[in-house]
């Protein structure tokens, strides 16, 4: 069974986003990137199938500039067999993306594309989901866990309240949540061995879909500045000043 | 925000593929140590499963051959200094001079051995299975290695040790010792090195683990009583011991270098965290001029420090390095640790001399780095030495 996971390149989560000074977007001078978290998990769930047998070949896919290869490479490291980066230097959004990973699953015919639930920089959660619109491939979101089973996967998703498993139909998206697992460490020798490993590198041009927006984005401001809080005296004025100053009683 | 990270030069000794080995090892420690330090420490001793987690990451092997379950393809120096300084970020250096205390006892075998030691040693310590450690230093005496006194006398096939070697680190733990002995006249030309097993007949160990820092390290006196150990066990010829000491004090001095260095850095990292937080007199510590004024004099000393270790490096991977450049490198810093650790602890205060803070540990560390490895006195009598004075 072939495995297509999806990766991104964002800033390092670990980073303190700032905000240009004009508001026109975040700034990404000198700021550290790596993969997104929830590629990373999608990444390990696909070692893992492949680990088990279940699945053969790993093939990861990233959109982005040419830089974006260092995100490949980690996941080649960690496990994947070969790459595939789709260069571009045009601002990505979710329905571009999808398409951009339909041509890709029509070219490879994945059994199995894996995918994080979203990535940390725009948070839309909604490519995986496109993506089944496109294909008309059955999804899964939300995995906290993944079990091949023959022609089916049975998906078990975070949903509020409790967990729902759903059986697909093969072939199937699945976009994975925090909890499905804990994505692995790369080894040095893995490191060095993933410099081998087969990258290919393509166009949006080359997969006939046009890097057209549908958005434009306004403005970014950050969060405000959270205010330092105050101790009081007793329960009734915790309860007076919830009544009358913060109206939530 | 002067981090760890952000006081890292960019330079071009170093790409991606170095890069990429620090994000998966950062991972690595702080998954597998950073939760564990301070327990570690007071419990003064490291699990044995740490040594199996860090072959798997690849740390054990790195710069080791290939043919003995090493890794050098690919990697080069720049890839050990990145391993130390990353290991050094958990703000306790005793896991790295423990976990990485093969990497001044294995050399003498990879390098001078017979093809039967490298056969029995390099493979099992590569894989965190086995254990080992340099004794070179004698309750007698340590940097004076002409003078030892620890006695190797040829019986047969065998030799008999007679003898006691100190402040020996991984000495509890160790299954083989690479050891300095006296098997021939007075002097340098008198010494062999040679491969001591801890359960051979007639050695013992005591552990020495009321020090002042690394206390997460198993340090030991060792005791030699009629030890017999197989002729064959002797590393490289008889009286010929000399070189295979030697021979790795440019590494050994280059990863003292970078381990003063990081924690240098660690205790930049954590004051600064303070001095933004800390109010006095109604405005953060960052703002008052005396200590900004640490903080720009720390960095000035830890970049030329990066920039001299860089150089340094380089030279040592293309076969550049002088001896009294290195010696020196070294001297510098565990100055700037020394000096880092004593501005940290003033500006976080209080709070710097309580247990549970990197710098309060870091702080007690600056002894061992500074004597170890070649005392900052006996580094610039080298160096002295080397530049012909």
């Amino acid at each position: 069974m072939k495995v297509l996971v999806a990766v991104k390149r964002v800033i390092d989560y670990n980073v303190k986003v700032r905000v240009k000074p004009d508001n026109s977007d975040v700034d990404l001078t000198n700021v550290k990137m790596a993969m997104n978290p929830f590629c990373e998990i999608a990444v390990e769930e696909a070692v893992r199938l492949k680990e088990k047998g279940v699945a053969t070949e790993v093939v990861v896919v990233s959109i982005g500039p040419k830089v974006a290869q260092e995100q490949i490479r980690t996941a080649l490291a960690l496990g994947a067999d070969r790459g595939i980066l789709i260069e571009t230097e045009e601002k990505l959004e979710s329905l571009t993306v999808a398409k951009l990973l339909k041509a890709v699953v029509e070219k490879e015919q994945p059994q199995l594309v894996l995918m994080g639930k979203q990535t940390i920089d725009s948070d839309n959660n909604q490519t995986g989901q496109m993506l089944g619109a496109l294909t008309n491939m059955a999804q899964g979101t939300f995995a906290s866990e993944v079990a091949v089973d023959g022609d089916k996967v049975n998906v078990t998703r975070e949903i509020d309240g409790g967990l729902r498993t759903v059986a697909l139909k093969l072939p199937a998206i699945v976009t994975t949540d925090l909890r499905l697992n804990e994505p692995r460490y790369a080894s040095l020798p893995n490191i060095m061995k993933a410099k081998r490993k087969p990258l290919d590198v393509t166009t949006p041009a080359d997969l006939g879909v046009a890097m057209t927006s549908t958005l434009s984005l306004v403005k970014v401001t950050p969060p405000a500045e959270r205010q330092a809080g105050i101790k009081v005296g007793s329960v009734e004025e915790l309860v007076e000043k919830l009544k009358n100053e913060a109206k939530v009683l | 925000m002067l981090t760890f990270d952000s006081l890292r030069l960019a330079s071009p000794y170093y790409n991606d593929n170095h890069a990429e080995w620090r994000s998966q090892l950062r991972k690595f420690v702080e998954r597998e140590i950073m939760p564990h330090v301070d327990d570690w420490e007071e419990a003064c001793d490291l699990p044995q499963a740490l040594w199996h987690k860090a072959a798997e990451v690849g740390l054990l092997q790195l710069g080791y051959p290939e043919q003995y379950g090493g890794l050098t393809e690919g990697t080069d120096i720049f890839h050990t200094i990145i391993a130390v300084e990353e290991l050094s970020r958990t703000g306790a250096g005793g896991i790295y001079a423990t976990l990485m205390v093969h990497g001044i006892g294995l050399p003498p075998v990879v390098h001078f051995g017979s093809d039967y030691l490298k056969n029995m040693v390099i493979a099992p310590v590569l894989s965190g299975e086995k254990h080992i450690s340099l004794a070179i230093t004698e309750p007698g005496g340590g940097s004076d290695v002409a003078n030892l006194s620890t006695s190797a006398v040829r019986d047969g096939d065998h030799y008999i040790i007679n003898g006691s070697k100190t402040f020996i680190t991984g000495g509890i733990r160790a299954d083989w010792y690479t050891v300095a002995v006296r098997t021939g006249g007075e002097g340098v030309g008198g010494i062999s090195m040679i491969l001591v097993p801890a359960d051979a007949a007639g050695f013992s160990r005591t552990p020495l683990n009321k020090k002042q820092g690394w206390w997460c390290s198993d340090t030991a006196t060792l005791y030699f009583d009629n030890v017999r150990v197989p002729a064959s066990y002797l590393i490289g010829a008889e009286n010929q011991g000399f070189m295979p000491i030697v021979h790795n004090f440019n590494n050994e001095r280059l990863a003292l270098t970078a381990g003063a260095l990081a924690s240098a850095k660690v205790c930049i990292e954590e004051a600064a965290a303070w001095a933004k937080e800390r109010k006095t007199f109604g405005k953060p510590l960052s703002k008052h001029q005396v200590i900004r004024h640490k903080f720009a004099e720390m960095v000035r000393q830890v970049n030329a420090t990066q920039a001299y270790m860089d150089s340094c490096a380089w030279q040592i991977q293309n076969g550049k390095a002088k001896p009294a450049d290195i010696a020196l490198l070294k001297v510098q810093a565990t100055m700037v640790m020394e000096f880092c650790a004593r501005e940290a602890l003033q500006i976080l205060g209080g709070a710097g001399y309580m247990r549970g803070c990197k710098s309060e540990r870091i702080y007690r560390e600056v002894r061992v780095n500074a004597i170890g490895g070649g005392s900052e006195e006996i580094m610039r009598d080298l160096a002295a030495r080397q530049l012909g004075l």
